[in-house]
């Protein structure tokens, strides 16, 4: 049924569409709204034989899950920024120990300096973690992409994290068709695990594995997120039939066909970016992600292989080298001399506008881009400030200083 | 596409307001987006959302730079922010206030058509109806008359929806008589 | 008439004591159709503490839960000991985590167990003091707070014994460890320090609490009974010698946790909601000396008469506390 609703409240109605049988979360912003919906859906009555538990931390919310998900529930949790580091260990024991529970990431930045707003450095912290990570373009996307989360997860028996751009997404009302319980009881059966604890079966789960094996059971995560590779479009193609949707799969791509320059990335950008690609004349094409684990080297290689140039724009990057996904992108590129170019925007929710997207179109398709580029970058705060600690041992702190500089902060100076 | 900014400070329904607007568009069968421009939780900050308006599915999510229409719930803001902003030429203002655009001391930043800066005493008419200094209803009542974007009763039914029960009642009524005093007259409102 | 030697073996009241019982009020151990939950093959040291402790207790839990138990174990000995890769020694379903978590991880099973209305099939929580009073202690309260239906069963060898004997919240003052050694002015561990979990445990006033020791096997035996009688959060730390990491012989294990208790070291009492409703009174109060002396961990402390009376104070305000000697009422 098509509704105009927040996308936190989509997602909480596509989640509780799946009949989860524990719901175990610690609230966190931009995620509150997910895990306050659920909550109300199981105190009511509406979301029946389910389990919802506050737990004291998002340590506790991933190991409770764990735990239920070990002993056969059906499993959901979210979080976001802080919370996806707090339940790092978590995370990595979930997918080690191959448990199919599905949680939604909030995506918002990580501190310090302490920021609510959204980019993508929660997602990117764990993405070698081995869970599958799908990141979606907007809030129709993630109530559908939720949905095949279970099934994608429950097939292949790996954890699976639902990736969407903070406030962005999860705040904004937009109209969101929501599907029947009907339409999802058909497509995603009864959760049947591979592996269970079970006094009539039992077994032990999570013992040491040393050099002889470790090795090996490794190689097998590795090779599963392979599998993933094919079963994310069958799985998208089964969705297709019920739902009359192509909401997930590996890429999207748009006007790519003949285009020298490609404009590649994940979440709820791309729409802008489309908008503002609409509004110009050069040939450029875009490619958007939405699963970035496994990654799709053979799609995007494929996908891209004939421009002249690509320009990879992404909301994280790796203190010290770059841009992440450009580079792994750049894996994708490699053997050919197309070259990739980083831009890095977006970041601690500075807003995306059409205005700055403009020049850097005209720049990349008159080679003008710098190998990398954060966008917007006010150079002459951070001349200032590099300046200022040349000059002063005690420069105080990088971030009031820059914020004071802003004029965000209007205290008086101390030096 | 018709873009709506809406300024205001928390406690005073922003977010609801431009979520009530995009309802009211759906109603209608078109798209629409409503989005907050956050801080954290707290009263009395400044807020401002957006709500854009379309009769095809709406991909951007840049904030509103170039409203069509600015709806300002507080009037203490103008010398804390800068409302105005991108305020397109032939767009639309309405202010939530009793005194008129000199008095505001805003008269110079206006460069509008006549009839499209309008000053709604939305305070008082809330609490007129519904006993509470919350403007928001109020002013989407006079979005309707003053920019025919939506209609009244989409407007009336998305606040229905909302907020069911007698508060959906007493913002229904508030909401219908902004729109009617705006509705009928160009000039008088400015006065009163 | 040939004759056929026959020996008698002093093994002391405690064995003799379980032959005399009538059927029903013998240990589970002394069945031979015990569960042996954790089974033979593990590689636990040579008198291990916590392998009896852990044996005891889950093989009680199994007889009354009609054998249907799950076990989430922290990261520590018991884990390791018990599932050298590619082998197990549990016979129950057991699932290992991580290190502070297993509180959590229990909470999870039991609430998959609710809803899928197999609510006779009962969970088990354990891990040693480290995984329990330190870095699982904010599931641990988390677990508590709720109320959530698990036992949760601490094996306390007062430290971080699998990762080389190092001080925990649960190490006593004076104890060398890796990292309290015995040098300095103030040799071992610091006496101003540590954490009663137990205590804590009453604090959020869960359905029941206990302390127990290994060296009595029918009190053991009876406060995991007792605790599986009832639902919702339920906690007992079990006194668990650990002859590597404390520097004793393995063959005095049992031994020292009857000293233990008889000295006041180690209080045993029961709690339900926040209030104390059993204490065991001490048969024969033995001197704090008689049982630090067979730990090389308290030589220092033994030796020095300022520190060894210290000690004595700890245990004589146990016994003040707890009420355990008879004539204190």
């Amino acid at each position: 049924m098509l509704k105009q609703i927040e996308g936190s409240h989509g997602v909480s109605e596509a989640v509780a569409l799946c009949r989860p049988e524990v719901i175990c979360a610690y609230p966190i912003t931009p995620q509150t709204h997910i895990v306050e919906d659920l909550g109300a859906l199981v105190k009511s009555g509406k979301l029946a034989n389910c389990e919802y538990i506050n737990v004291e931390s998002e340590f506790a919310a991933l190991s409770v899950g764990i735990g239920s998900s070990a002993a056969g529930a059906r499993t959901y949790t979210a979080t976001a920024s802080q919370g996806m580091l707090f339940m790092a260990e978590a995370v990595y024991n979930a997918s080690g120990l191959g448990l199919p529970i599905v949680m939604t990431v909030g995506n918002r930045s990580i501190g310090a300096p302490i920021n609510i707003w959204n980019d993508q450095t929660d997602s990117m912290s764990v993405r070698d973690a081995g869970w599958i990570q799908l990141f979606v373009e907007d809030n129709q996307q993630a109530v559908d992409i939720h949905i095949q989360a279970f099934k994608i997860a429950e097939t292949l028996s790996i954890p699976v994290m639902v990736c969407m751009d903070g406030f962005i997404l999860t705040h904004a009302i937009e109209g969101i068709d929501v599907p029947e319980q009907k339409q999802v009881d058909k497509f995603l059966p009864p959760f049947v695990p591979r592996q269970v604890l079970d006094p009539e079966d039992p077994i032990s789960i999570g013992a040491m594995v040393g050099p002889e094996a470790f090795t090996e059971v490794r190689y097998i995560a590795h090779q599963k997120q392979k599998e993933a590779l094919k079963l994310i479009p069958q799985i998208n193609e089964e969705f297709k039939k019920i739902f009359g949707r192509d909401s997930g799969g590996l890429i999207s791509t748009s006007n790519t066909e003949g285009a020298d320059t490609v404009i590649v990335t994940l979440g709820s950008v791309i729409g802008t970016i489309e908008e503002a690609l609409d509004e110009q004349d050069e040939k450029i094409g875009s490619l958007t992600i939405r699963s970035f684990r496994p990654f799709p080297l053979e799609e995007i290689r494929s996908a891209l292989q004939n421009a002249k140039r690509v320009v990879v724009f992404e909301k994280c990057f790796a203190v010290g080298i770059g841009g992440i996904v450009a580079n792994n992108v750049r894996m994708a590129m490699s053997g050919t001399n197309i070259p990739v170019y980083e831009v890095i925007g977006g970041l601690g929710g500075r807003p995306i506008i059409r205005k700055s997207l403009h020049k850097l179109f005209k720049d990349a398709v008159n080679d003008k881009l710098e190998v990398v580029t954060f966008l917007d970058l006010k150079k002459d705060v951070v001349d200032r400030e590099l300046e200022r600690e040349k000059q002063l041992i005690q420069s105080g702190s990088v971030a009031e200083n820059v914020l004071r500089d802003g004029g965000v902060v209007n205290a008086a100076k101390t030096t | 596409m018709f873009q709506v900014r809406i300024h205001g400070r928390g406690g005073q329904g922003v977010v609801s307001a431009a979520e009530i607007l995009s309802v009211a568009a759906f109603i209608e069968g078109k798209h629409s987006q409503a989005v907050p421009s956050f801080g954290s939780e707290r009263m009395g900050a400044p807020v401002v959302a957006f709500c854009r308006i379309d009769d095809k599915p709406i991909k951007l999510r840049e904030p509103i730079l170039e409203p069509d229409a600015l709806i300002v719930q507080d009037p203490t803001l103008f010398g804390a922010i800068d409302v105005f902003a991108g305020l397109s030429k032939n767009g639309y203002l309405l202010i939530n206030s009793k005194r008129s655009v000199e008095e505001l001391g805003i008269a110079d930043a206006i460069h509008l058509p006549e009839d499209n800066a309008r000053l709604v005493p939305a305070t008082e008419i809330a609490l007129k109806y519904i006993k509470r200094p919350l403007p928001n209803a109020v002013l989407l009542g006079a979005l309707a008359a003053v920019t025919g974007v939506i209609k009244i009763d989409s407007v009336t039914e998305a606040i229905a929806s909302k907020f069911p029960g007698k508060i959906g009642d007493v913002n229904i009524q508030a909401a219908e008589s902004a729109y009617k005093l705006l509705s009928h007259n160009n000039q008088e409102e400015l006065t009163c | 008439m040939s004759h056929q030697q026959v020996k008698f073996y002093q093994t002391g009241t405690l064995t003799v004591g379980n032959r005399l019982l009538d059927k029903e009020e013998r240990t589970v151990q002394a069945t031979i159709d015990r569960s042996n939950s954790l089974d033979s093959g593990h590689r636990a040291c040579q008198g291990c503490g916590e392998a009896l402790g852990a044996r005891y207790a889950i093989d009680t839990a199994m007889r009354e839960t009609n054998n249907k138990l799950i076990a989430a174990n922290a990261t520590g000995c018991l884990e390791v000991f018990t599932t050298p890769y590619p082998e197990t020694s549990w016979t129950i379903p057991w699932i290992h985590s991580l290190f502070g978590n297993a509180a959590a991880i229990g909470t999870g099973i039991a609430a998959a167990m609710k809803v899928k209305g197999k609510e006779d099939v009962r969970v088990i929580a354990q891990g040693g003091d480290g995984g329990t009073t330190d870095i699982g202690f904010g599931c641990l309260s988390g677990m508590f707070e709720r109320n959530d239906d698990v036992l949760y069963i601490c094996y306390d060898n007062q430290g971080y014994m699998n990762t080389g004997v190092q001080r925990s919240s649960a190490t006593p003052g004076g104890a060398r460890t890796a990292t309290t050694m015995p040098v300095g002015p103030e040799p071992g561990a610091d006496f101003d320090k540590g954490k009663n979990v137990p205590l804590i445990a009453m604090a959020h006033e869960i359905p029941y609490v206990a302390t127990a020791s290994i060296d009595r096997l029918h009190d053991l035996e009876a406060k995991v009974k007792k605790a599986m009688s009832v639902r919702g959060a339920r906690y007992i730390q079990i006194f668990v010698p650990c002859p590597l990491g404390w520097g004793s012989v393995p063959a005095q294990t049992v031994n020292l946790a009857r000293m233990a208790v008889e000295s006041g070291i180690w209080p045993l009492f029961e709690g339900e909601h926040g209030e104390i409703t059993s204490v065991t009174k001490i048969r024969k109060k033995v001197p704090v000396e008689e049982y630090l002396k067979p730990q090389r961990r308290f030589a220092h402390v033994v030796k020095n008469p300022e520190t060894l009376s210290t000690v004595q104070e700890i245990a004589d305000r146990n016994i003040r506390k707890f009420g355990l000697l008879e004539e204190q009422e």
